[in-house]
């Protein structure tokens, strides 16, 4: 079956494929058999009640959890039909390719251009005019540019909230990723600046693939092509509990414990 | 720059296609007292059997509206449109219905002659279709002031009705041989009055839009 995504554009299926996923911090078991089949060029929300692995799971397809001593993985997930945690697999092209936006907009204390640069400049580009190029495209993509094409050699730290997550989406653009995740990526943004964010995506999802991870069910509502709904087990462990196109979890789910979460009597 | 592009888009789709639904109705309704009048056996049958297009696109909307409001919390002015598309939905499916009904009607008339030449229904059917029309410009114009006007139009159709009834039972008072071809033709002009009562509904609702404010059509004038 093509799937579409809400641009009316087919997606290609399979773009990120959890198998079998099992996740442990030590002894605690975070994420229990995680089957997920996330399309490219749509967006992917993921929502749950605190504590159900949403973010866990996240930080997984990027490697995040390389960082995290004693953490554990089974199974694979496979981007583009290579699981990402074979040993071949370069974390920093992967990061590359992968990129991630956080809950708190964080800018690094240089100016805008600079810090639109220093991916790139990390992977070898020194060309000035081709850096040029690519802050200016990549601020373009994130609706940013007619706003600060007169202050880029300004620090990024003066720019409002909702304008400095849109520099670290820009951030991730520089170095042309094909995923990108994003963490909570308006709950510290007014509703006037969430909202462009969420449009932002939306003309983003044509040509990435995006998976967002949300306390806020209305932004997941809003914003996603599909949606999965995580849930702690009774060992606090999260599990999967469905996964489908939006309009169908937000108006006919399948399952009771979704129904409950969506309609606020439970978590 | 405009902000959530998206929604302002899905939600201009959804007026775009009541204004479609609105044209299909208008068409059947049209080619109902074409159907009367010529008696059309042929076009009688595909008007009844094209009643479903109407039905199915009744569906497809309403299932528009229902997402919108599950996913993306429309408020104010937006949640006014939705929610009255969703009652003008029911109002055009119906007329839609009232139209396969006189076609219905048409049938059961046959070839066989009709009592007298028709003039009146052809005028309700008219006056009905204006009324529908206009009530669509106004939707499309969130003009509360012709969707009043319109709302008192009705009242020219409820008199031809009242007429076309009175002529009708004279007939069948004059000659009971007549009943039946009298009462067939009394329910296709039913079936216009009651869709000429469908369109101030719509036009109820488009006043909601323009004002937020509920207004009953006044029935104190109806029989």
């Amino acid at each position: 079956m093509t799937v579409y995504n809400f641009n009316g554009q087919a997606c290609s299926e399979g773009k990120i494929k959890a198998e079998n996923l099992n996740f442990y911090y030590g002894n605690f078991q975070a994420l229990r058999n995680i089957n997920l089949d996330i399309p490219g060029c749509a967006i992917t929300a993921i929502i749950g009640p605190s504590g159900c692995g949403k973010s866990s799971f996240l930080r997984l397809l990027n490697r995040m959890n390389d960082l995290i001593y004693g953490s554990r993985i089974e199974g694979t997930i496979e981007l583009d039909g290579k699981n990402i945690f074979d040993k071949d697999v370069d974390v920093v092209d992967l990061r590359k390719n992968v990129g991630m936006v956080f809950q708190k907009p964080n800018p690094f204390p240089i100016s805008i251009f600079d810090n639109i640069a220093f991916g790139p400049r990390q992977h070898g580009k020194k060309n000035k005019i081709e850096l040029e190029e690519i802050v200016e495209n990549s601020l373009r993509k994130a609706a940013l540019w007619d706003e600060v094409k007169d202050k880029i050699e300004q620090s990024a730290l003066a720019l409002s909230g909702g304008q400095q997550q849109r520099l670290c989406i820009a951030r991730v653009l520089s170095v042309e990723p094909e995923v990108i995740l994003m963490d909570e990526p308006c709950s510290a943004l007014d509703p006037m600046a969430t909202l462009k964010i969420e449009d932002l995506m939306r003309s983003l999802a044509k040509n990435y693939t995006i998976i967002i991870v949300t306390h806020n069910m209305q932004q997941a509502a809003r914003v996603s092509d599909n949606t999965a709904f995580f849930m702690m087990e009774e060992d606090r462990s999260g599990s999967l509990v469905e996964y489908g196109s939006t309009s169908k979890i937000f108006t006919n789910p399948k399952d009771k414990r979704t129904e409950d979460y969506i309609t606020g009597r439970f978590g | 720059m405009e902000i959530r592009t998206d929604f302002n888009k899905r939600l201009r789709e959804i007026q775009d296609d009541i204004l479609i639904m609105g044209s299909m109705v208008e068409k059947a309704i049209t080619t109902s007292i074409k159907v009367l009048k010529e008696q059309d056996m042929t076009l009688a049958q595909q008007l009844i059997d094209d009643d479903k297009y109407i039905n199915r696109k009744r569906f497809e909307i309403e299932e528009k509206c229902i997402r919108l409001i599950a996913t993306q919390q429309p408020l104010a002015g937006d949640l006014r449109i939705i929610i009255s598309v969703l009652n003008m939905l029911t109002d055009l499916e119906r007329i839609g219905d009232y139209a396969a009904g006189i076609a219905k009607i048409a049938l059961l008339i046959g070839c066989e002659e009709h009592l007298k030449p028709l003039i009146d229904l052809p005028r309700m059917a008219e006056k009905t279709v204006s009324m529908l029309q206009r009530s669509l410009d106004a939707f499309t114009k969130r003009d509360a002031a012709v969707a009043r006007q319109v709302i008192g139009e009705d009242d020219e159709v409820d008199k031809l009705y009242d007429q076309v009834f009175r002529e009708l039972i004279s007939f069948m008072i004059e000659d009971p041989k007549t009943i039946t071809r009298a009462t067939h033709l009394i329910w296709v002009a039913h079936n216009l009055e009651r869709s000429a009562d469908r369109v101030t509904n719509i036009c109820e609702r488009i006043i909601y839009i323009a004002t937020g404010k509920m207004e009953a059509y006044n029935y104190k004038n109806k029989n």
